[in-house]
């Protein structure tokens, strides 16, 4: 019954992984860099819809709806402003500029917001599953989180093979200039890219708080770190390989906490990343690509 | 070009006299002694900073009213981060501080304290309760009761009072304050043979998911949860049990203070709880009615425990000052030995809100007896 508790956790915490890790997954597969400022879209997302269902008293999905219109919003704000004058510099300056917005981010929020960690009253109003005589409890978020992190990951894989700026998006991915040649407006699908990528993490934000109910400014930054983790663990680039990654990283660490030792889980969780990018290093569901020469 | 530069540089050298006559006459004002107090008011342990600033506002307003020696506070941020902490220490040398009450939380304070011992100048904390800060410091002190001796006093709480069957703890392995209580706390259980089923350890990256240890205290069927921990991990502890169907009692130290006013806490959850504390905001005294009633008044909240230390402070160093006869114009250095003679001589006694006849002894530690606090209906009340 322990062992179902545990990977019940697991896969639940897994889930809010897998459902960041689809946004870094994403971004990265089709703008080719390292959006590090989403882990702090999460944290944005989460904040405003605390004040919407807090100080406007909006129901639940109304304040999902906002914060996702807000969200996109400022992710495609970010990528205006941040990201496309630097399109045709090195990847390093877009990364290193990333980490700017990332703490232009928090330390707005801490600004805004102040620091004091608010508790987030759970958005999800679905009664907790008792199992066999209440010896095992599964809350309404974890479901939640569950199926809609299920739900996004289809949704997702649809829109990329199934509309045509899914096809402008693969083919953005495969060669910029060549899409450009064919016609394909490269800043309009790479803005796409970002306005889904930052709706899904105000998606993550409420889903993240409702689970684990602490809001504070550096909210994103652990988590993010993680679930980029498990982005790289599934195969960067793969939208099934960020959610299989996503949930595998969320049971290992709910295992090592649960039967090797608390204080050690982190550094297990990583210790397997290194050991499968050892033995797949890229991923499990990524494409080993050749370079050329 | 020539003259045009020497306009410049002629215009600069005006102003630059004219800023050096301003700086002087600042720094002339009034005798004041200067206190300088560093705490986190911006981070998550900004609850336990702005209480200190709070009180020791207060403090310092009563104490320069009565008209003898005159203070004057000058309180940095340092958001709980140990470097932040020793760069405010830096800001309030350049002002000219001349005694420190801070830093409120114990890492910072265990970096301030080695920069503090090495300029000679005397540190009162008022909260920072590890034994890192006092550690091989001769003129570092603290207001509030140490670390092991909250681990020891809480295991002799439980044992005296009978409270928990089943004890699981849940301490922050990357934090000293959490480490040093939780080890002096299970030595002592060991010795007063309370029944320890579950120990389990969080990290800064993990503090606000506590699934795992739940679900092991729950399986081990702990019926008091012993939480060494700051309230930032504590409310989301409390609501994640709560969500799971734990009933479980709740068994805290100082940094369960102020749990209460945590933003969009449900208090309910924590109805029940124990601390141990040597401040209650309902106490009966004169003093403590009369700090009470001056904080609410001006800020709207019961006082803490920090709040009350933070008073404390700031009164026994106007009490030691008075004994030793310091003043405005004396160096930092001087103030320090006159002060740090008073405190660790074991001669200086002081009576005030968090304890009567407290005194130091040379390592720096208070001897004062903490009490327990119970949360009833969303109030904190001295348990019977």
């Amino acid at each position: 019954m322990t062992l179902l508790t545990y990977i019940i956790n697991g896969i639940s915490l897994g889930s809010v992984y897998a459902i960041i890790a689809l946004g870094y997954t994403m971004v990265y597969g089709i703008a080719k860099m390292l959006n590090f400022a989403h882990g702090d879209i999460i944290m944005v997302g989460a904040y405003i819809s605390y004040f919407a269902a807090t100080s406007f008293g909006m129901p639940p999905l109304v304040c999902i709806a906002v914060s996702m219109a807000a969200c996109t919003v400022l992710g495609i704000a970010i990528e205006r402003f941040a990201y496309r004058p630097l399109r045709n510099a090195n990847s390093l300056a877009v990364l290193i500029t990333a980490i700017g917005v990332s703490y232009l981010l928090q330390n707005g929020a801490q600004l805004l917001w102040t620091s004091n960690p608010k508790m987030y009253a759970s958005l999800i109003d679905i009664p907790a599953l008792h199992l066999f005589d209440g010896r095992l409890t599964i809350t309404g978020s974890a479901l939640v989180t569950v199926i809609s992190c299920v739900i996004v990951m289809a949704l997702l894989v649809l829109i990329t093979k199934k509309t045509k700026v899914g096809k402008a998006m693969r083919a953005v991915s495969e060669d910029k200039e060549a899409a450009q040649l064919m016609g394909i407006n490269v800043n309009f699908t790479i803005s796409v890219t970002f306005a889904i990528g930052s709706a899904l993490a105000a998606v993550a934000g409420v889903l993240l708080c409702s689970s684990y109910p602490s809001l504070y400014p550096t909210l994103g930054s652990m988590t993010g770190i993680k679930a980029f983790t498990a982005a790289v663990f599934g195969g960067i680039g793969s939208i099934p390989g960020a959610f299989v990654g996503g949930i595998l990283l969320g049971v290992i660490e709910k295992f090592a906490e649960g039967y090797i030792s608390t204080q050690l889980s982190n550094a297990i969780v990583f210790s397997v990343l290194i050991i499968v990018l050892l033995v797949k290093p890229a991923g499990l569901f990524g494409k080993v690509r050749r370079e050329k020469v | 070009m020539k003259k045009f530069l020497a306009a410049v540089l002629a215009f600069a050298m005006v102003v630059c006299l004219f800023a050096g006559c301003s700086s002087g006459n600042s720094n002339e004002g009034a005798g004041r002694i200067k206190i300088g107090s560093i705490g986190p008011i911006t981070g998550g342990a900004a609850i336990y900073g702005n209480a200190v600033k709070n009180a020791m506002e207060i403090a310092v307003e009563e104490v320069n009213a009565k008209g003898g020696i005159q203070f004057e506070l000058n309180f940095q941020d340092d958001a709980h981060d140990a470097e932040t902490s020793v760069n405010a220490y830096g800001i309030l040398m350049d002002w000219g501080m001349q005694m420190l009450l801070g830093p409120v939380t114990s890492t910072p304070a265990a970096a301030v304290a080695a920069e503090a011992e090495a300029d000679g100048v005397f540190m009162l904390t008022p909260s920072a309760s590890s034994i890192k800060v006092i550690e091989g410091n001769t003129h570092v002190f603290q207001m509030c009761f140490s670390d092991p001796n909250q681990g020891l006093a809480s295991a002799d709480y439980m044992a005296d009072n009978g409270i928990g069957k089943a004890i699981a703890v849940i301490y922050k392995s990357d934090d000293p304050y959490s480490v040093g209580i939780y080890e002096k706390f299970s030595g002592e259980a060991a010795v007063k043979g309370l029944n320890i089923v579950y120990t389990g350890s969080f990290e800064e990256a993990n503090k606000t998911e506590f699934s795992s240890q739940l679900t092991a205290a729950k399986q081990a069927n702990a019926d008091l949860l012993f939480l060494p921990i700051y309230c930032e991990s504590i409310a989301p502890l409390m609501t994640q049990a709560a969500s799971m169907g734990y009933d479980v009692d709740y068994f805290g130290v100082d940094g369960m203070d102020g749990i209460l006013e945590v933003e969009g806490f449900d208090p309910s959850l924590a109805e029940g709880a124990y601390l141990l504390t040597p401040f209650s905001a309902d106490a009966q005294d004169e003093k403590t009615v009369n700090f009470v009633k001056a904080y609410k008044e001006k800020y709207n909240e019961v006082p803490n425990q920090f709040a009350a230390d933070a008073y404390d402070c700031v009164y026994a160093v106007y009490e030691a000052c008075n004994n030793a006869g310091i003043t405005a114009d004396m160096s930092a250095q001087d103030v320090c030995a006159a002060l740090a003679d008073q405190f660790a001589s074991g001669k200086f006694v002081f009576s005030g809100i968090t304890g009567n006849n407290m005194t130091w002894d040379s390592t720096g530690a208070v001897s004062k007896s903490p009490m327990a606090v119970v949360i009833k209906d969303g109030k904190y009340v001295l348990a019977g």
